[in-house]
């Protein structure tokens, strides 16, 4: 069972082969033998998830289904969910429990999906490796069996290393600069970053406003696809979230690509690339045009000066955003505060960790008098030229393709001694954020035993082409079912 | 681009963040890296250029003047470090 889809499980469900307190107490007894391995779960909430399942039953006895009425899944521990501890990887949070749901945590209540529990992440999303988490590292699935404690990617690394050994089938999931795609290329599973504004983000915790977006983590694109479906929609409670129609993203996945223009940024093939993961992303586009596509080079000329600017704009938001734990209202508050100010500065240097602290203090150099228009605004303004880049590509092609990161998953502790050194492995993936475009990463080969993501980036509000190229992709390919030994 | 110890400290202050003088040192160098790799900004030719908020150029929306919330002081205060008869509880202020 805990080899299948949510798709095919969904289908089990439907037929009566299995009932969901059976798949729900399978998976949770999955969680609770193996996740010592792994550590990607923050909480499990057992007894509601078998509550859940009963409800879901009922339901589908009552032929009141949804597809995901009594399928498994886990939340990402940055979405709000009522009654259950809510983290974000963060001592500050370490006993905040929310008083209320994010939407896309009441979205899949009301699908009558069964939760099973919060995964772990680099703390407030900030990271790349998942070693920022206060409850400990993640360990990637992949590279254990080499004797190697592998990170999973960050700063969704609980949610794909789960899905990767497979004690979760789906997992939501968040991306500022590359959160969802790097830790699934990095653990071998399908994850999908919306457009900007196409998934709600009341509810989840913010990082940088003007960059986070909620998307979706699973082992097939289909199953993306049917997160999408529950989790995508306007929400007047977010007000930057677009009001536009959402399509059924199961609907066009059989589409042919024939005729699917694909286009290679030269920028995103340069020397730091190593050749053998070329090789793979080569071999993947080369399955597309099998399968009709055509293939031209391309160029995002700003692409380079995507990371500078991102590291103006992320921490500039994150001193906003963070500056709301003040140890008041909620989260971790110091010992015997000597005044209003001590309980401020201690509440925060104690609550919060290193990397985030890191940040809060860049973001508020850049915003501080005097500096503000040679950090901030210069940051927006080569936004706007990384933005126009895209514009420009998508007049030419239909999606672009590049390797989701520059090497396959590194060890725990290898690109801890320099913040800058970790920065530098969201290279592919940032710029993407920046203009607010969708894009995915998708298993497509392995170098040494780990594996490789294709990164497919689209136009704004193409999520369901993103997933038809994945899907057909996934036809005749079987990396995405390649399971860690 | 280098940054101070004072200036660290400044923005400590600012962030409301409490840092230790054994802190400094390794925040100079770190914060130190992290603008050096921001400075590539300064290359790109930007004089023309609207600086962008939102990638679709959205504004934000206004709601109808209307109560759409309902009050849930208890709720929210039950999750607080220390209230009071319905007040959040902080150290004294006012002498």
């Amino acid at each position: 069972m805990h080899n299948k889809s949510v798709a095919e499980l969904s289908r089990d469900l439907d037929s009566g082969q299995v009932s969901s307190v059976e798949l729900t107490q399978e998976f949770l007894d999955r969680i609770k033998r193996e996740d010592s391995k792994y550590n990607s779960f923050i909480t499990v909430t057992e007894e509601q998830a078998l509550a859940d399942a009963r409800v879901a039953d009922e339901q589908r006895a009552a032929g009141n289904a949804t597809p995901w009425t009594g399928v498994p899944f886990a939340h990402k521990d940055i979405f709000c969910t009522n009654g259950v501890r809510t983290t974000c990887g963060s001592k500050m949070l370490e006993n905040f429990v929310p008083p209320y749901d994010a939407t896309v945590t009441a979205n899949f209540r009301e699908a009558g999906a069964v939760c099973l529990g919060k995964t772990n992440m680099d703390e407030f999303a900030m990271g790349s490796s998942n070693e920022n988490s206060y409850f400990g590292a993640v360990t990637n699935p992949w590279g254990l069996s080499q004797g190697n404690k592998r990170v999973p990617g960050g700063s969704s690394g609980g949610s794909a290393a789960a899905v990767a050994a497979r004690l979760i089938p789906a997992a939501t999931a968040t991306d500022t600069g590359g959160s969802i795609r790097q830790p699934a290329a990095l653990c071998g599973v399908t994850g999908l970053k919306p457009t900007y504004g196409r998934v709600s983000r009341y509810g989840m915790i913010a990082f940088a406003s003007s960059l986070d977006q909620g998307g979706t983590m699973a082992r097939t694109a289909e199953d993306n696809a049917l997160m999408l479906n529950v989790m995508a929609g306007f929400d007047p409670k977010d007000s930057t979230s677009i009001d536009r129609e959402v399509p059924d993203y199961t609907a066009t996945l059989n589409e042919p690509l024939k005729g699917l223009r694909i286009g290679l940024p030269r920028e995103y093939f340069s020397d730091q690339l190593s050749p053998a993961m070329e090789q793979q992303v080569r071999n993947a586009v080369k399955e597309y045009e099998k399968l009709g596509a055509t293939v031209k080079e391309v160029s995002l000329p700003n692409a380079k000066l995507a990371i500078a600017a991102y590291y103006v704009i992320a921490p500039a938001e994150a001193s906003a955003n963070l500056s709301r734990f003040d140890g008041v209202r909620y989260g971790y508050r110091c010992e015997d505060p000597k005044d209003l100010m001590d309980l401020y500065t201690r509440s925060r240097a104690e609550g919060f960790g290193e990397e985030v602290k890191r940040r809060i203090l860049v973001g508020t150099y850049a915003l501080s008098a005097g500096y503000f228009d040679a950090y901030y605004l210069k940051a927006q303004k080569v936004r706007r030229l990384i933005q126009q880049d895209f514009i420009n590509a998508f007049k030419e092609v239909d999606v672009l393709m590049s390797p989701t990161t520059p090497s396959p998953a590194f060890i725990q502790g290898e690109k801890t001694s320099d913040p800058v050194t970790m920065y530098l492995e969201d290279v592919f993936t940032i710029a993407i954020n920046l203009a607010g475009v969708p894009a995915m990463s998708v298993p497509a080969g392995f170098v040494d035993g780990l594996p490789v993501g294709l990164q497919i980036i689209g136009d704004y509000f193409s999520e369901a082409r993103l997933l038809n190229a994945a899907h057909q992709f996934q036809q005749v390919t079987d990396w995405h079912q390649r399971e860690p030994q | 681009m280098t940054i101070s110890r004072e200036d660290i400290e400044k923005v400590a202050v600012l962030a409301r963040i409490r840092v230790d003088d054994e802190q400094v040192s390794a925040l100079e160098k770190d914060l130190g890296n992290i603008l050096d790799l921001v400075d590539q900004l300064g290359a790109a030719d930007t004089d023309s250029v609207e600086p962008m908020a939102h990638p679709l150029n959205a504004v934000q929306r206004l709601r109808a003047d209307e109560v759409t919330e309902t009050n849930q002081r208890e709720a929210f205060q039950a999750i607080a470090p220390a209230t009071e008869n319905g007040l959040y509880l902080v150290p004294r202020v006012i002498e």
